[in-house]
């Protein structure tokens, strides 16, 4: 390899490098950003070991149903007798196998659609964007529920759904962010290096958008957890007796209305809750360093 | 204006044209044969056929789909397949139910996240700002049955200040209506106050550094009226098209704020529909969904174009 095509690559790599270091050092710096981690990787510790280091076996009902909260259990039990503590600390698996796996899914996909309409435009542009947004008219939920509905329900139709669904928001982000890009001195410069379109999307243009793309994907993680816990919530989740926190409380809610078993609730929608804020902090961490 | 106008038109029945498609494709997903679905494992061979041949799902998909989409523009939503009678009779009173409660979320949800965004805008960076900003955000990310779940134990159990049932009997007046229905159109407006707060701030602090704002300031102007005549006016024109935008989530959210209330609007309509694979009821349903949500943008393009005289005055040039 010549020198001359060597120093050109040395450049942004120094300079990404750089950035790297800074983004980590402005992101030590964010309360908000350390606290949402802590909160997450606690809860991706609890989606490997929670049913470990659960006291009870969260699968296994016992005679005690739905006493309330004691010292031998902490959450109290539900009406099958199940350990809630138990099944609040297993039920963090199923919600984080499929919604990063769907984020994941759309963030690829999105970036591609995204960096090919984006740098393309022309007809391919406006036919992908016109799609795109009949798609957003539809409520997201009511398709994911049909879709869902019609082939069956299982771990992995809920991350394709939910990533294909996610796409074109991903693709609109990533679209916008190449809009701004294509036109300053180095993508024309690469053209005229006679690079290839692929190379320019993914080699040159792709680095610079990351940024967004990040931000993109923290911001969607939190989205998709939404989604899945809405989807198990209606009944179009993982099957029981796996524990999952939002088909646990669809199975209990109408119980609390009845009776006061305000514990069978409670905490697995905390823990939700706890989940989504934590991501969300993690975003809003990212946002504020790369936006600084 | 006319012109942007009758162009916002074309684009929404363009958008129609390809959501009905969608909306069709993703029914015929729905397995099974509907005539078998209907009448059960029982029935004879011949009286499946004969049933598909009646309903007219044996014809070729184009010719389903197009004499689906012209008896929907006239009205016609078609006979669901699961209850035997007319889309429409049991889509009106859903439907109704529906937007009743989302215009009681809607009432509580502007002025209060406009209030929310304004106010972190005006104390930015400072506690205050990232309280609300930060708070917004959680709400915002929160499933609305887990916010709808602690509205219910805190002020429905604990506190016993909102009825956990969404519908209030029979024979009650307008503001028992309303009554029952604060509960879920919190859980809506829970999830929806972040976003729009977080536009407002951002147009208000637009304006904030905008170059009129501070000659407006040096000029001598108490506060209030530059916050008035310039920031606002300026800061609150972009949050419409963005509250507009949100009826989409609004629908959307309404299918699992019904299931927590129990309460029969359009959400729970579709999502039986969905289960019970009746399809003619789903697609109607969410055509009309669409529907809706395509008059909303329009009345915000409206609203947008009367407000904003930078339109205004197009016309007369």
């Amino acid at each position: 390899m010549s020198t001359a095509a060597v120093v050109p690559d040395l450049v942004p790599t120094r300079v990404r490098a750089q950035g790297r270091g800074e983004l980590l050092r402005g992101l030590r710096r964010s309360k908000t950003f350390i606290v949402g981690s802590v909160i997450f990787w606690w809860w991706v510790f609890c989606a490997f070991f929670g049913s470990t280091i659960a006291p009870f076996d969260p699968n296994v009902g016992s005679s005690a149903t739905l006493a309330s909260p004691s010292w031998t259990h902490l959450f109290g039990t539900d009406q099958l007798g199940y350990d809630v503590f138990s099944r609040v600390l297993a039920g963090a698996r199923s919600i984080l196998e499929i919604a990063p796996a769907a984020t994941a899914l759309a963030i690829v996909a999105g970036t591609s659609i995204g960096l090919l309409t984006g740098y393309m435009r022309g007809w391919v542009d406006d036919i992908v964007s016109r799609l795109v947004e009949a798609l957003l008219t539809i409520p997201l939920i009511v398709l994911a529920v049909t879709i869902v509905v019609a082939l069956g329900h299982s771990t992995v139709t809920l991350i394709i759904v939910v990533g294909i669904l996610f796409t074109p928001l991903v693709a609109r982000t990533v679209r916008a962010a190449v809009l701004a890009e294509r036109d300053l001195d180095y993508v024309p410069a690469a053209r005229l290096r006679g690079e290839r379109a692929g190379y320019i999307m993914f080699a040159e243009i792709l680095p610079n958008v990351m940024a967004p793309i990040i931000v993109e994907a923290t911001v969607r993680l939190g989205y998709a957890v939404f989604t899945v816990a809405g989807l198990s919530f209606l009944g179009l989740g993982v099957q029981p007796p796996t524990s999952d926190w939002a088909y646990n409380i669809s199975q209990d809610y109408t119980l609390i209305l009845g009776g006061n078993y305000w514990w069978t609730v409670l905490f697995p929608a905390l823990a939700i809750a706890s989940l989504v804020v934590a991501i969300n902090m993690i975003a809003d961490g990212f946002t504020q360093v790369l936006e600084s | 204006m006319v012109r942007f106008l009758l162009k916002r038109i074309a684009l929404a029945i363009v958008t129609l044209f390809l959501v009905s498609v969608i909306v069709f494709l993703v029914a015929q997903l729905l397995p099974g044969n509907v005539g078998r679905n209907v009448l059960g494992g029982f029935a004879t061979q011949q009286s499946v056929n004969a049933l598909n041949h009646q309903l007219g799902v044996d014809r070729p998909i184009l010719v389903q789909y197009s004499s689906w989409i012209s008896h929907f523009v006239q009205g016609n939503l078609g006979k669901s397949l699961e209850y035997q009678v007319s889309v429409s009779s049991l889509l009106g009173p859903s439907l109704l139910n529906s937007l009743e409660l989302a215009a009681v979320a809607f009432v509580l949800v502007v002025p209060l996240s406009l209030l929310g965004g304004v106010v972190a805008a005006l104390r930015r960076d400072r506690l205050t700002d990232r309280a609300i900003t930060l708070t917004g955000l959680s709400l915002t990310a929160t499933p609305e049955f887990v916010s709808g779940i602690i509205l219910i134990l805190v002020l429905g159990l604990a506190l016993k200040i909102l009825p956990t049932e969404a519908s209030a009997p029979p024979g009650t007046g307008f503001f028992d209506h309303v009554y029952h229905l604060l509960a879920p159109a919190l859980a809506l407006t829970m999830v929806l106050f972040g976003y729009i707060a977080r536009m407002a701030r951002a147009g208000t602090i637009e304006a904030l550094d905008a170059d009129y704002t501070r000659t407006a300031v040096l000029k001598g102007l108490p506060m209030r009226t530059v916050l008035r005549r310039h920031v606002l006016r300026n800061a609150l024109l972009p949050t419409i098209a963005v509250i507009a935008t949100q009826m989409g989530y609004l629908i959307g959210g309404l299918v699992v704020v019904e299931k927590l209330f129990n309460y029969n609007g359009i959400g729970q309509r579709i999502l039986t529909a969905a289960t019970n694979k009746d399809f003619t009821m789903l697609e109607s349903s969410v055509l009309v969904i669409a529907v809706v949500y395509l008059v909303a943008m329009l009345v915000a393009d409206i609203l947008y174009a009367v407000l904003n005289p930078r339109i205004r005055h197009a016309a007369a040039s």
